[in-house]
Formats: structure tokens, sequence, C-alpha cells
């Protein structure tokens, strides 16, 4: 091993800041075949991300019983639980069309999934969300759950009828969690570039798996 | 012709331009614009919560029946196991125990956390006589007593409090009439939140107290087709959508199995990670990473590349 690769900063460097090209990390080109669809919801995804984080922060300016009591309130829940709605609609739709695109090829696997577990942190991220309503409905699905979770043995750890921890889990560690991997995924997918087309070839498709 | 391409290679063909910070503050406007539009057209839902007095004012008979239940070890959460009780081993899985070996880390003993230690804040002479009655009795006694109130209540469906007119009640009557009185005025809820902590943050007590009850909080969510067995998990009161995401996990609850299994619950869970990993393991996964070439959706997703002019 040479002394650069014993160093830890700069190994760092180089799988991070030297593993890209400014020009991979803000393309203003890109492959002639990306020129479908299906590419914006990936992006719809992350902009449903980005509407969900700034209407969770309105949410939390005035505490767990604002939006009860208060029209103004009351709006930004609505607008809250309609970004989670549209985040996953366009979540889903970008999951299939990825499958369809068979877009691990080329050594993609770890964007696949990255993906996978983005999909997974947030619907945790959702249910403690559903948990935090303080109505009717978070108490059911609270009552609910705690057996799915007991069953595994994790509700002795994440107890679904304590709400004081299901706000703290939905307002910082959980989003934290799906904004860190997201970032990563999106961080592969600039790193590989776009997968290409399946094309007829198929010995050069066998091949790169 | 075909153009071989290695996927893993970094493309050197044509390119086209791409503005990907356009793309992405159009999209934040979209969607900020699409989640307006349906906010202000459907709003969301907010069905009030309920507490222990809401529905001992609503149905009292309910919650006298279920609160003698929970003194005859009769209810839910007086026979749950872990991780609240000793009561039961729990769901397993084959030769594991999960729940079990969980332990009792929130721990509920219901006769006692929702009857005799929330009457010792009531102070009333009468009802501290009963619960020292109580707890004086053996465990054996306790159960007769309390099976029998429970039993009679059950041939008096109507009924919040019953004459003892065999002497076999015991101090039971007295209890739960007082704790119906708690209830009534709100003060159960205070007890129930309070026991561990000053400052309530944790509803586990109250929540399991509710749950127990079939005649208000499990009647009221039926209302709202929230039930296990209306894929009540994946849904939400009124008519909005609810965690559709979860349509999968909910539809095994609805199917054998599953839907009669007394480990429902541990089954489910155990599939739902086991087809979690498969979807993450599609790029390996022999026959189904071959799909997208067998039936090509991806023709037309690449239309305009395919069609191009070479
Ligand atoms: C929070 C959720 C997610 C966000 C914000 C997100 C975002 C994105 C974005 C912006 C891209 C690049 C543009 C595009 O191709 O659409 C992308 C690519 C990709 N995503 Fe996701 N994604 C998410 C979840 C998923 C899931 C659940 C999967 C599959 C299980 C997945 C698989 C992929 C793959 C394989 C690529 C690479 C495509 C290629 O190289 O052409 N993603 N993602």
């Amino acid at each position: 091993m040479s002394s650069t690769e014993k160093n830890w900063t700069a190994r760092l460097r180089k799988s991070t800041l030297e593993s890209m090209e400014p020009q991979d990390l803000l393309p203003d080109n890109q492959p002639a075949y990306v020129a479908s669809w299906i590419y914006v919801f990936g992006v719809l995804t992350i902009a449903s991300l980005v509407m969900l984080i700034a209407t969770g922060l309105v949410l939390t300016l005035e505490g767990p019983a604002w939006w009860h009591v208060s029209s103004v309130g009351h709006f930004w829940n609505s607008m809250h639980l309609w970004s989670v709605e549209l985040f996953f609609v366009f979540m889903v739709v970008h999951l299939w069309g990825k499958f369809w695109m068979a877009a691990w090829r080329g050594k993609r696997t770890a964007t696949w999934v990255t993906g996978v577990i983005a999909f997974m942190a947030s619907i945790l991220t959702a249910l403690t969300g559903y948990l935090i309503q303080t109505n009717f409905d978070s108490q059911w699905i609270a009552t609910e759950a705690k057996d799915g979770f007991n069953a595994m043995g994790i509700g002795a750890f994440f107890n679904t009828l304590n709400t004081g921890q299901a706000i703290l889990l939905h307002v910082a560690l959980l989003p934290l969690a799906v904004g860190i991997i997201v970032v990563w995924h999106i961080l592969l997918v600039r790193r590989k570039g776009v997968v290409p087309p399946i094309d007829n070839d198929a010995t050069i498709e066998g091949g790169a798996f | 012709m075909v153009l071989k391409v290695d996927p893993s290679k970094k493309w050197t063909g044509p390119t086209r331009p791409y503005d990907i910070i356009k793309e992405g503050v159009i999209a934040v406007v979209v969607v900020a614009l699409l989640a307006a539009g349906l906010s202000l057209f459907f709003s969301s839902p907010d069905e009030k919560a309920v507490t222990l007095k809401s529905w001992s004012n609503t149905n009292a008979p309910d919650f006298v029946q279920t609160a003698t239940g929970e003194l005859a070890g009769t209810t839910t959460s007086a026979g749950y196991g872990a991780p609240y009780n000793h009561a039961a081993k729990g769901p397993t899985l084959g030769p594991l125990k999960l729940q079990d070996w969980a332990g009792v880390r929130i721990p509920v003993d219901p006769a006692t956390s929702f009857v005799t230690e929330p009457l010792a804040i009531l102070n009333d002479s009468s009802t501290n006589d009963a619960v020292t009655a109580w707890k004086a009795a053996s465990a054996d006694q306790q159960g007769k007593w309390a099976t029998a109130y429970a039993d009679a209540l059950g041939k008096k469906p109507d009924a919040v409090s019953l004459e003892d007119t065999a002497n076999a009640f015991g101090p039971v009557p007295t209890m739960i009439s007082s704790l119906l009185v708690m209830a009534k005025t709100g003060a159960l809820d205070g007890a129930l939140t309070t026991s561990d902590t000053p400052l309530p943050t944790n509803f586990t007590k109250p929540l399991l107290f509710l749950a127990d009850s079939e005649g208000y909080f499990g009647d009221l969510a039926a209302k709202q087709h929230l039930g296990g067995d209306q894929w009540g998990v994946m849904n939400e009161t009124g008519s909005w959508p609810g965690q559709s995401w979860l349509w999968l996990f909910s539809l095994w609850y609805q199917v054998e199995p599953f839907k009669s299994s007394g480990n429902a619950d541990t089954l489910v869970m155990t599939l739902m990670g086991f087809l979690t990993l498969c979807l993450a393991l599609f790029p390996i996964f022999p026959f189904i990473r071959k799909l997208p070439y067998k039936i090509p959706i991806h023709r037309l997703i690449w239309k305009k590349w395919y069609a191009r002019k070479l």
C-alpha cells in the first residue's frame, strides 16, 4: 500500500471529490437517450421530498396541537399530507420505471438497493407521521401497529403508543435518514451516469451483470 | 443496426442539452401547485381523538364491562404478554419467541395499572376499603369476584352497576363504580398518563385500556372502516387516501392462512421483510432480472432513441 492509500483523508477525497467531475455532478447535457417522461419521476420524487420538509417545518412551528385548532395550521397539514401522497405515487412509478429499464445494469446494483432502502425508510417515516396526528386515526393506527412490532420483538423498543417517541423520530432521526439515503442514491446516479437503453446485443447485456 | 454499448462504461455517444437544476426547480413548483390544489379541494381528515372520558360518557356500560374484564384478566392487554406483562408467551415464529425474548420493557399490569393504582388517587374511604379488600384477597378469590361480576354484567348489557344479591362480587362493584366516576370527569386520563412521569408524552396505558374496548373504540374504528379485516392498516378516517403503499402488507391479513392464524402478525411481518429483501435483490434474481428483456416496456420508454436515424 502506498502512503496515500493509507491516508484516510486522501482516501475520502478519492472516493468523493475525485470520483466525479464537476460536469458529472451538475451536467448541462445528457446522453441522447435521456429523453422520456419516465426520467421526470425521480426528480418529482425529490421535489415532493423538498415540499415534505418545507411543510413539515411549518407544522413544527406551533406544536402538535396547532393544526387541530387553526385553519392555517390545518391547511399546512393538508399540504403535508398531499405531499406525502404525491411523494409515494411518484416514487412507485419511478421504481417500476427503473425496473422495466433494468436500470441496475452496468454495476448499478447499489443505486437500486439504495432506492429500496429509501422506500423502506420513507414508509417508516410516514408511519410515524400517521402516529403523531394526535387524533382518532393516530390512536387507532398506534393500537393496531403495536401488534406487528411487538410480534417481532421490536415493540419493546419502538412503542407506537408512546406519542413523544414517535414525534421525535418523525421530526429528527427518520427524515434525516431518508435525506441521507436519497443524497447517496442521487450521487450514485450522477457518478455512474444514466443507464443506456437495453439494446439487442444480449452478449453485452449478459456480460454486464 | 445494433449499437453495442457496455452499460458500465462512461457514455461516449451522442448527447443532448439538459438543465437539471431548471428541471428540479420546475418540479418543485409543479408539486407545490399540485399539493396546494389538492389541499384546497380535499383538505385533510381530522377525526377528534377519544379519551377514557369520552368513552365512559358515551358508552358507560362498555367501560364498566371492559374495566371489570381488566380485573378478571380477560381483556386483550391483560392476556398480552411481552412487552407489557408475563400473561402470555405471545406469537412465535417456529422456535423463535421474538416477542417474549424482547422482555417486559413497558410494564403494564392492567388490574393494577388501570384500576387499583388510579383509585388510590381518588382518596375516597369506601373505595380505599374496597381496594384494600381486593389486595388482601388471593388471586384465586380476586378471579372469582371479577368473573362473577363480569358474567352478571354480561347478562345486563345496559347496566353500569349491579346489586350483589348473592354476595359473590366482593369489592369489585365499588371499585368499578368509583373508576367510572373518575373516568367520567377525565381524572382517569390524567392518572394513567402521569403514573410513570409527571409530564405526559406517553399514552401507552390509556391507549391499551381504550383498545380493550370493543363496544366503543373498536366500534368507532369499524364505522370508519379501519378494522384489520377491513384493510384497516392502510385506510384513513373518512374517504381520504391513507397509507396506500401498505397495500401488500394489508392484503395478507385478508387471506388464508394469515387471516385465521393466531400468529398472523409475526407471519406477515416476516413475509414482508423477506419480500423486501427480494425486491432489493431483483438485480441478481434469476428469473426476475430477465423480465425487462422479455416484456419489452423499455421499447416504449426509449421509443425516441430506438426510432432514431443512424
Ligand atoms: C426517496 C425516494 C427516491 C428518490 C428521491 C429517487 C430519486 C432518483 C433520481 C432523481 C434519479 C435520477 C433520475 C431518474 O432516472 O429518474 C434516480 C435514479 C434511479 N433510481 Fe431512484 N429515487 C428514489 C427511490 C428509488 C427506488 C425505490 C428505486 C428502486 C427500487 C430506485 C431506483 C433507481 C435506479 C436504479 C436509478 C438509476 C437509473 C439510471 O441509472 O438510469 N429509486 N432516483
